[in-house]
């Protein structure tokens, strides 16, 4: 594997791998020999408790965090990721779960911020076309990209984050609980967005808690628990192999909940019969 | 939902910005009337309510005393409105990003002093003194960027320091005599208060920003229409522009019957179209705007923060020393009042009343021009009905709370109203 980087991967092909990575906050190891792998065109869920480490993992990533041990390779090749913009500059592209959109702004100049064309004298014309291509490719319903990110919705917002993510071309995108805040057929549009992200061929990491939404889309579901890999699940797992590789028992919170529940209807219909 | 979806022939003829079918069109010159008056009712007033108090104040104070509106007395007013006016385009700067400088008052008083004991006291050439009370501000402006970047301090707190600090300087170098008179024949104080355009020459200019809207307007809409994107309509943008060049025109016609259009109200309004350029079509105007919407999302996306508050810092405090050079002028005086009394809010004001928002993330340098136009008329009239200054004080200080409270409730309004 000597291709370069600069080339966008096939689909199917490995762009990331994380191999023993291992953070360590001090006397605490939020993560210990975290192994990962996204490929191009493929949607890889995140799950796993609070405190688990996923958004240290993302953190490292984005080029927040350093790891304390371990590599990472990208596109095959191993890679620093020292500061945010490095990460950016390597096609390592996140939404962060507040968005970071300036409302006051219309959606082109949030699209374009900090990466505006001519920056002496701004080429509205030409990056309003490429806003409405972008989004066009995402078929992200925004009415009007001249109105200010405040008259928009969570979903159009989440839409806005996701597109202005894609704008500088990455080859990989992490999405930081990107439905917690949305309601159902918002839920939906952004579902959407992110498997057509993943058939424009990018690699997709994606955390949740909602684990619907994360069997809906993901193509491999990666949980952590305690700063370690604790499985790797396809989309038709049942919840409670889930919930137990999550919780890390098969008796635990969850489990005992349902069976109470059961519990009581079969009291119940005990008592009726 | 998907039944809207369908292709047909018609849609794919759209503009790409005018797909979506819960978007209304606003094609032909009267929807852009009532999409004006839809986004006036939402709270995007914009320079409505100046123009609306302009057209208040002419009629009381016209009423009171007919002299009020004399083509002289108006040139005099353009006089007196360069000097805070230029001041006021600095704390534009500020108040975009949702900050505050309460200290350009004693800059222009500072900036006064030190033309009067350079130039005069000490026989500088004047453009020798100019450069120096410019650096003056520059490096006060540094110091302020300094304590809010590097320190965390409050722009409200660092520029209340910076005011008591800065007078306390400007009555150190005055020393014991207090006021320094400037020579009246000399070109800067020939500046401030003889120089006028020649008629030819105003009407020319007035004109021109006709000419550059139509011109822009038509080479925007060609490269629209070219991107496949919709346009404005030509009629409402030729009315637009006529309108614009014959109150203009009037406006210049009216004050030469008078003396004339001032030099320096000329350099004040150049000032603020170069300010309108930066903000409004450049990178580093987006960036200004961004910090202020919303700070860390302008870090998120790669923005030097720190240094779009250091600029506008330097660039607030550089303008009001600006502004006290040119009132220097204006007075033939450097003394110890130059930048007391009610400089600073009136520069504060003016920006304010122009539809510049105290909250940061909206403003427009023309609100400076037309914001101090207003604040000037009424001190003006005020002046002319021969009230104290303990009468003007409180009146003045009664319009701006008025400002304030109609950014305040259009602020409310927008957040409704979905417009920020």
């Amino acid at each position: 594997m000597t291709r370069n980087i600069q080339t966008a991967p096939a689909k199917g092909e490995l762009v990331l791998r994380l191999r023993g990575i291992s953070k360590n906050f001090g006397a605490v190891s939020a993560l210990t020999d975290i192994e990962l792998e996204v490929n191009a065109g493929e949607v890889v869920a995140l799950v796993g408790d609070n405190g688990a480490g996923k958004s240290t993992l993302i953190k490292i990533l984005a080029g927040v965090h350093q790891p304390s041990t371990g590599t990472i390779e990208f596109c095959g090749q191993a890679v620093a990721i020292e500061n945010p913009r490095k990460a950016l500059g390597l096609g390592i592209a996140t939404v962060f779960q507040d968005l970071a959109l300036c409302e006051n702004l219309d959606v082109v100049a949030n699209l374009f911020l900090g990466h505006e064309l001519s920056p002496w004298q701004l080429d509205e014309v030409a990056m309003e076309v490429r806003a409405w291509t972008l989004l066009r490719e995402l078929a992200a319903r925004i009415p009007s990209v001249r109105v200010p990110i405040a008259s928009l919705s969570g979903g159009q917002r989440q839409t806005v984050a996701i597109a202005r993510s894609l704008l500088l071309e990455p080859k990989v995108i992490m999405l930081d609980e990107p439905t917690a805040a949305l309601g159902v057929a918002q839920t939906a549009e952004v579902l959407n967005l992110i498997e057509r992200v993943r058939d424009r061929g990018l690699g997709v990491i994606i955390i949740s808690h909602n684990m619907e939404d994360v069997r809906a889309v993901a193509d491999r579901i990666v949980v952590l628990r305690l700063g370690r890999n604790n499985g790797i699940f396809l989309p038709d797992a049942s919840n409670q192999e889930l919930v137990s590789a999550i919780t890390g028992a098969t008796e635990n919170a969850v489990s005992r909940r349902l069976d109470r529940k059961a519990g009581l209807v079969n009291e119940q219909s005990g008592g009726a019969a | 939902m998907s039944q809207n979806q369908s292709n047909t022939p018609a849609r794919a003829q759209q503009r790409l910005d005018r797909s979506d079918e819960r978007l209304r069109h606003d094609e032909g010159v009267f929807d852009m009337a009532w999409g004006f008056i839809d986004r006036v009712r939402s709270g995007d007033l914009g320079m409505l309510p100046v123009a609306i108090g302009l057209i208040v104040i002419s009629i009381i104070f016209s009423a009171l005393n007919p002299v009020f509106l004399a083509p002289n007395n108006l040139v005099n007013l353009l006089f007196d409105c360069a000097t805070v006016g230029v001041i006021s385009l600095g704390i534009i700067c500020v108040l975009v990003l949702g900050e505050i400088d309460l200290s350009v008052g004693s800059m222009s008083g500072l900036a006064s002093a030190i033309i009067g004991v350079l130039w005069v006291g000490s026989g500088w050439p004047v453009a020798a003194a100019i450069v120096a009370a410019l650096l003056v501000g520059v490096a006060v402006g540094l110091i302020y960027a300094a304590l809010y970047n590097r320190l965390g301090m409050p722009s409200f707190i660092a520029t209340l320091a910076g005011l008591l600090a800065l007078l306390g300087m400007q009555l150190y170098i005055l020393g014991p005599t207090g006021s320094i008179n400037l020579p009246y024949a000399s070109s800067l104080v020939r500046f401030g208060q003889i120089l006028i355009m020649p008629d030819w020459f105003s009407h020319a200019v007035a004109v021109v920003p006709g000419l550059v809207m139509i011109g822009k307007g038509i080479r925007t809409r060609r490269q629209r229409q070219a991107a496949n994107l919709s346009t404005q309509p030509v009629g409402a943008l030729v009315i637009k522009a006529l309108a614009l060049t014959v109150a203009l025109e009037l406006a210049v016609f009216y004050l030469n019957l008078g003396r004339g259009v001032p030099w320096m109200f000329g350099l004040f309004v150049t000032l603020a179209v170069i300010l309108n350029y930066a903000l409004t079509r450049t990178k580093w105007g987006r960036s200004m705007f961004a910090v202020g919407g919303n700070r860390e999302a302008a870090r998120r996306s790669g923005i030097n923060v720190r240094r779009i508050y250091l600029s506008a810092f330097v660039l607030c405090s550089t303008l009001a020393t600006l502004g006290g050079i040119l009132s220097a002028a204006r007075l033939a005086s450097s003394s110890q009042q130059a930048g007391t009394g009610d400089v600073n809010l009136n520069a504060i004001a003016a920006a304010v009343i122009g539809g510049t928002s105290l909250f940061g993330g909206r403003g427009s340098a023309y609100s400076a021009v037309l914001g101090i136009i207003v604040i000037q008329a009424i001190s003006n009239g005020l002046t002319l009905l021969n009230l104290s200054s303990s009468l003007r004080y409180m009146i003045t200080g009664g319009v701006l709370a008025v400002a304030v409270i109609v950014d305040s409730l259009a602020r409310r309004s927008r957040v409704s109203h979905g417009r920020a």
